[in-house]
């Protein structure tokens, strides 16, 4: 198959970036669209050019590091599939793929297609955790959980904290993301003792961070890679609307 | 990974926070809902002919008579509506100041919108200002009378049927300019609003949205209604 490629080049962080046109042929249509850029950078490093920068990391889907906007879309057009498991069967021969970096001031680009995500790690640190005593792993039917809330839990939990939501949201919000982490905690027994103070603090470094507001459009959820629907959202609402009220 | 030194974020304002804003944003939306359905149904006694919509408009000042102060209910509802207004405008323009600012380079390529509500959602911000723009021209036209032809404030059926007079064109096809983008914006804002404030529910999700979607067009065909007959000369 034959593509045109535009394509995010930005040598530094503090350096100017553009679009960057190449064109790329005799790619199979099973490659992966990573292994796609794989042929790209090893043809430009026969040309004597600098490869394209991109995070990547298990290419399977579960790591959350590779980060594309292909086309204007988180991951590219297939629904609840990372950049990593996108193949390109499912683009016509000779099509002309646009490819950026996430766009988000918390996210600032290091170097071409990659971005800075620790603000993420910092709304961990902020509280997605829970506190709990090292030694000998509990027996594990000790702590009983309803099923109902098992399975929510393992939905949110699905979360890879990958960004797409961040770069699909039309005011670069975090939410969806945190809210991931506050409903997966927050179903489960262990959570409990940090309920309310994981979700004052989670939020006040998602917007120190300089992530914006949600106002429910719904594009990080039609954009995530887990399908992570947009009722964790209202958890967190109601988590945080109940913890801002016992600490007032 | 740089570990934070600093201790924990030290806590914010949680009224200033981004879900604090969408609580003030969908409390102070659903006031301003009922409000709206409230003056929609109002409205609708013009169909009942002048005496009984001029009693309607004369009742709402007298209001409690002679337990309560003249126009007591009306002044309730003013404060009441001026906060609530602006409550939401605050809100809204300190979130749009964030999005604007949480993403610096925009995107190259123009991705379609997948929410469930996309076609309001691009019309929340302008809409808005449209809205803004229409509730000061309503005001001058129909509260103050400034701009309208009937100056006497007690007669509010004369008032409708001049405003709204075929001669006056442009004043009705901005009243239902300004109605399709109120019903834009209670499409999405009512689903919205609950899903702020009611809490997680995936079930209630579709049928929110379709609520909302019924209550915008109900709004909009109330209020389209009656410059639509005066036009037409079914009210006159």
């Amino acid at each position: 198959m034959k593509f045109s490629l535009r394509i995010w080049r930005q040598p530094s962080a503090d350096a100017e970036g553009r679009m960057v046109t190449y064109v790329l042929d005799d790619i199979s249509e099973d490659a992966s669209f990573l292994e796609m850029l794989d042929v790209l950078n090893e043809q430009l490093i026969a040309e004597g050019e600098d490869p394209v920068a991109f995070d990547h990391d298990c290419r399977e889907g579960i790591c959350g590091a590779c980060s594309l906007v292909i086309d204007g879309q988180p991951h590219g057009p297939q629904a609840a599939t990372t950049t990593c498991q996108l193949h390109m069967r499912k683009f016509k021969d000779g099509d002309l793929i646009d490819i950026e970096p996430w766009r988000a001031g918390a996210f600032p680009v290091v170097r071409d297609l990659v971005v800075d995500r620790t603000a993420f790690d910092r709304i961990i640190q902020a509280g997605g955790y829970i506190s709990a005593p090292t030694g000998t792993a509990p027996e594990a039917h000790s702590v009983p959980v309803p099923k109902q809330d098992a399975d929510a839990a393992f939905t949110a939990a699905a979360c890879i904290g990958c960004g797409a939501c961040v770069a699909a949201c039309p005011n670069g919000s975090g939410m969806l993301f945190m809210a991931a982490k506050v409903a997966h905690l927050g179903l489960m027994p262990q959570g409990q003792p940090e309920r309310h103070t994981r979700v004052l603090g989670m939020v006040a470094e998602h917007d120190a961070s300089g992530f914006g507001g949600c106002t429910n459009a719904g594009e990080c959820s039609a954009a995530c890679p887990k399908e992570i629907g947009l009722d964790v959202i209202g958890q967190l609402n109601r988590d945080f609307r109940k913890a801002a009220v016992r600490a007032a | 990974m740089q570990p934070r030194k600093a201790a924990p974020p030290k806590p914010q304002s949680r009224l200033r926070s981004s879900i604090g804003l969408k609580i003030v944003m969908a409390v102070s939306g659903i006031l301003l809902v009922g409000f709206i359905i409230a003056h929609m149904a109002g409205n609708l006694h013009v169909f009942e002919g002048r005496e009984e919509m001029n009693a309607y408009a004369h009742g709402l000042r007298t209001f409690g008579e002679p337990l309560l102060p003249h126009e007591s209910l009306l002044w309730v509802m003013r404060i009441g509506l001026i906060a609530a207004v602006a409550a939401h405008i605050w809100s809204a323009i300190v979130l749009t100041h964030r999005a604007i600012h949480a993403r610096p380079v925009r995107y190259a390529s123009k991705k379609p919108a997948k929410g469930e509500s996309r076609h309001a959602v691009a019309t929340m911000r302008w809409g808005a200002v449209v809205i803004v723009l229409f509730v000061i021209w309503h005001l001058l036209d129909l509260t103050w009378r400034t701009v309208n032809p009937v100056k006497d404030v007690p007669d509010a059926y004369g008032a409708v049927v001049a405003t709204f007079d075929p001669s006056r064109w442009p004043v009705t096809v901005f009243y239902l300019l300004a109605l399709v983008a109120l019903g834009f914006h209670l499409r999405h804002g009512v689903w919205s609003a609950v899903q702020t404030i009611a809490g997680p529910n995936t079930a209630w999700r579709g049928r929110t949205q379709a609520i909302a979607l019924g209550l915008a067009v109900i709004v909009v065909a109330g209020f389209a209604i009656v410059p639509l007959a005066v036009t037409f000369g079914l009210v006159s």
